[in-house]
């Protein structure tokens, strides 16, 4: 299974996220899937797929899912299968729904000591395969208790499995992976990329499509620069990629799509092409993802192929503030991005 | 077997009528005492009665051969002939009751119109096996202690002596096939759920032959249908919820007993378990362990209501002297049949006591007196109260228990000796167990050059 998606991803990553054509059994229509609807599907096939699947989370049943990416689950499987929890921020396959990630730290110690240090503690006796997902990092105008970006929080944390889809197809193939796996594993979503349609290539639309947690993939080759994220910042790096190509700076952009176990071998390679690192991420700067991919570069062969120093771009240290202007100014923003590109590569 | 039941039964046809030979039989027996006496031996009536019956009506030359029949050795008397000789009575003459029947304190009730019987039987079998289990835990805890004091255990070590009947009592009251979840006063329901003393220890000690290979240590020891041995205060209820919600999904009839202290009792957690467990029924048992202090703060100084049996609210449920493993066996019987019916979840408060402290750095006697310590040891010990009642009403002699004191205290030496012996686990599996099912990884060690594998 892993051969087959590796044989079909190679060429894959030869073009960057628009129509792909190659050869196929069926011919391929171009197909629009948002991000929604992607983890809606991979969450209806593995429910189907396995009876020991099942979902709980405030409003996923009835309501259809609070940003209703549960929508139609319950109609189809029934109340055992998706469970309504009230307000409440054995074995079976729990997938745990948490309205948002913020709503997660009144859960956080059932996810740290009684979910991922569990398998460790009992000396490999007890595994716990659930899933906690949901909605993470900032929307738009829901201030300040509800823009956390968790990714570097459990990303911390050994015997989780952290992992952080950008677009539809790693939406969906990151979802049934997770649901798959035996261990804890975090889905940190976005909200704000729940109703973006892209491009839903045809092995994605596979009931065994299956992205493999903690393997990076290069949305964009590129030569001059190593630009690394995770999540709707890779949009961003994207956009910031095409203004740039135009001035005949070629950006190499990661989409990590593992938080963790990190994928330093594909960041390592790149860099060690390109010379030069930038990473992006929504979440605050200190101890956050760059910062780590920071310290392993040094670590690493790559550090001697640096020309410049590594550089972060992040949010904002501050709590997410309300008013548009201060908001937009706390995340990440494309000319940001353009602009540390810049920096690095002395232009 | 039969050629021996032949040999005694034509040994016996021919002795004295008198049942008796020496004292006569004890007087003050409890209510309902059936007395069997056996003076034919019949494969039959053993087969009926079960082993449990067999050493009693065998006679003392007959013990001695008992190895060869395949006995179990807890049966092999031999060391006990001295006092048995020294006394003159034949074992052949004694004969002990299959069953007496007791009566036990009455449960408090909220939400119920009836609670457990008032009455219960109490066979033979299951009294040794009850006390050689209670005394079993007893023992071990003590070691524990011991080994604590040797420094050969380390880190937190809270023990349960003195609630042995809660532990003890709860697994009579159910089956293998339930599941229980606890805090970390924990070793003594590692141990009723069916892990051996020596695994246990070797966890404490941190060894490889723990149950948990030495990397959980006294508060994360799990077994089949036991998921712990959990260190956060309160934590181990929503998860005792959830797997009475997996009992619920499966199908299959089983509860989950979900156990926490007084002290948790308080937490916010607990309620929201509640709320869940009654709105979808499930299948949970919770279960209170008042020992009365929370570490070192008394119920009175921690809660507006110390009826704990009644902070369910809209949960049925009853307050058990968590002393007596036969009240807390037919209340555990009572709940899980309550559960077990669909009816939905189901409060139990045992009331009980610690002897030591909270753990091992708590001597206990700051927050509470010796005296009472000592009034409740004299008065309410589980072990001491089973014991009177089993010989009282003739389910057993002292000296057979005795033997049964004896028996454990081996064991439980030969367990602290591998806990002690066994060595450490090797450092190379210090990054084993990290995911399940996983191809084997690296781990970073302190730094950046010292690698550890992974393997699931």
């Amino acid at each position: 299974m892993a051969a087959v998606s590796g044989l079909v991803r190679r060429p894959l990553r030869e073009v960057s996220g628009l129509l792909k054509r190659r050869f196929h059994w069926t011919a391929p229509a171009a197909l629009q899937v948002t991000v929604r609807d992607a983890i809606n599907q991979g969450m209806d096939e593995e429910l189907e797929r396995d009876e020991k699947v099942f979902l709980l989370g405030e409003e996923v049943a009835q309501y259809d899912g609070a940003y209703k990416v549960s929508r139609g689950l319950w109609k189809k499987y029934g109340d055992k299968r998706i469970i309504d929890t009230p307000i409440s921020e054995a074995g079976l396959r729990p997938i745990c729904e948490f309205m948002t990630f913020n709503f997660s730290m009144q859960a956080i110690d059932q996810v740290i000591n009684s979910a991922a240090k569990t398998y460790y503690m009992s000396g490999g006796l007890q595994p716990v395969p659930i899933v906690f997902r949901g909605p993470n990092g900032a929307s738009a105008g829901v201030a300040a208790q509800h823009s956390q970006c968790f990714a570097a929080w459990y990303g911390h944390c050994p015997g989780l499995k952290v992992v952080s889809p950008w677009n539809s197809e790693d939406a969906k193939g990151l979802i049934k992976s997770a649901i798959r796996d035996n261990n804890p594993v975090v889905v940190l979503e976005n909200e704000l990329m729940y109703g973006v349609p892209f491009e839903f290539p045809p092995e994605a639309q596979s009931k065994d499509f299956l992205i493999p947690i903690g393997k990076a993939k290069i949305e964009r080759q590129g030569t001059h620069i190593t630009v690394v994220s995770h999540s709707r910042p890779v949009g961003h790096c994207l956009e910031a990629a095409a203004v740039l190509s135009k001035e005949g700076v070629e950006c190499e952009v990661i989409n990590m799509r593992t938080i963790r176990p990190m994928d330093m071998e594909t960041i390592e390679a790149s860099v060690m092409k390109t010379n030069h690192l930038v990473t992006v991420e929504g979440g605050w700067p200190q101890f956050g993802v760059g910062a780590e991919i920071c310290a392993r570069i040094m670590e690493g062969p790559a550090f001697n192929f640096l020309d410049a120093p590594a550089v972060r771009v992040t949010g904002a240290d501050v709590p997410m503030p309300y008013a548009k202007i201060l908001e937009d100014n706390s995340i990440p923003q494309v000319k940001d991005i353009i602009f540390a590109i810049k920096k690095t590569l002395n232009i | 077997m039969r050629k021996m039941l032949a040999a005694v039964s034509r040994v016996l046809s021919g002795a004295s009528q008198k049942p008796f030979a020496g004292s006569p039989p004890p007087r003050h027996l409890t209510v309902g005492r059936k007395l069997s006496s056996r003076y034919e031996v019949t494969f039959e009536s053993a087969q009926r009665h079960g082993l449990a019956t067999l050493p009693s009506l065998v006679s003392i030359s007959r013990l001695k051969q008992s190895s060869h029949l395949g006995l179990p050795k807890c049966w092999d008397y031999s060391h006990s002939l001295k006092t048995r000789q020294a006394s003159r009575v034949l074992v052949a003459s004694r004969n002990f009751a299959n069953d007496a029947t007791f009566e036990i304190k009455k449960c408090d009730l909220h939400r119920l119109e009836e609670g457990p019987p008032v009455t219960t039987v109490l066979t033979r079998e299951d009294g040794l096996k009850y006390y050689r289990m209670m005394q079993t835990v007893r023992r071990m805890e003590l070691k524990a202690d011991q080994l604590y004091k040797q420094k050969i255990i380390r880190g937190f070590c809270h023990l349960c002596d003195g609630q042995e009947a809660c532990c003890v009592g709860l697994e009579a009251g159910i089956n293998p096939t339930d599941h229980l979840i606890t805090a970390y006063r924990a070793h003594g329901f590692t141990f009723t759920r069916g892990l051996s003393v020596r695994e246990i220890l070797a966890e404490l000690t941190g060894r490889k032959g723990g149950c948990a290979k030495g990397k959980g240590g006294s508060m994360h020891m799990y077994a089949k249908n036991f998921y712990g041995g959990n260190g956060i205060v309160g934590a181990q209820v929503p998860l005792g919820a959830g797997i009475a919600l997996a009992c619920k999904y499966n199908g299959k009839d089983e509860v989950c007993l979900t156990l926490y202290g007084d002290g948790a009792a308080n937490q916010g957690q607990i309620f929201e378990a509640y709320n869940m467990a009654a709105l979808w029924k499930l299948p949970c048992i919770f279960i209170c362990e008042n020992n009365r202090y929370g570490m070192g703060t008394s119920v009175e100084r921690a809660a507006a209501s110390t009826d704990y049996y009644k902070r369910g609210d809209f949960i049925p449920g009853l307050r058990v002297d968590g002393m007596d493993i036969l009240c807390v066996r037919e209340a555990t019987r009572f709940a899980a049949a309550y559960c077990r019916s669909g009816k939905g979840p189901i409060l139990m408060e045992l009331q009980t006591y610690r002897y030591h402290g909270h753990s091992m750095s708590d001597p206990g006697v700051s927050y509470r007196t010796r005296e009472e310590i000592q009034e409740v040891r004299s008065k309410s010990d589980p072990i001491m109260l089973l014991k009177d009642r089993m010989v009282n009403s003739n389910l057993a002699s002292v000296e057979e228990l005795k033997e049964i004191d004896v028996e454990v205290r081996k064991e439980i030496e030969d367990a602290a000796q591998f806990a002690t012996a066994d060595p450490e686990p090797p450092l190379e599996e210090l990054g084993y167990h990290i995911y399940s099912s996983d191809p084997p990884f690296e781990v970073r060690g302190a730094n950046q050059w010292i690698k550890f594998k992974s393997v699931s």
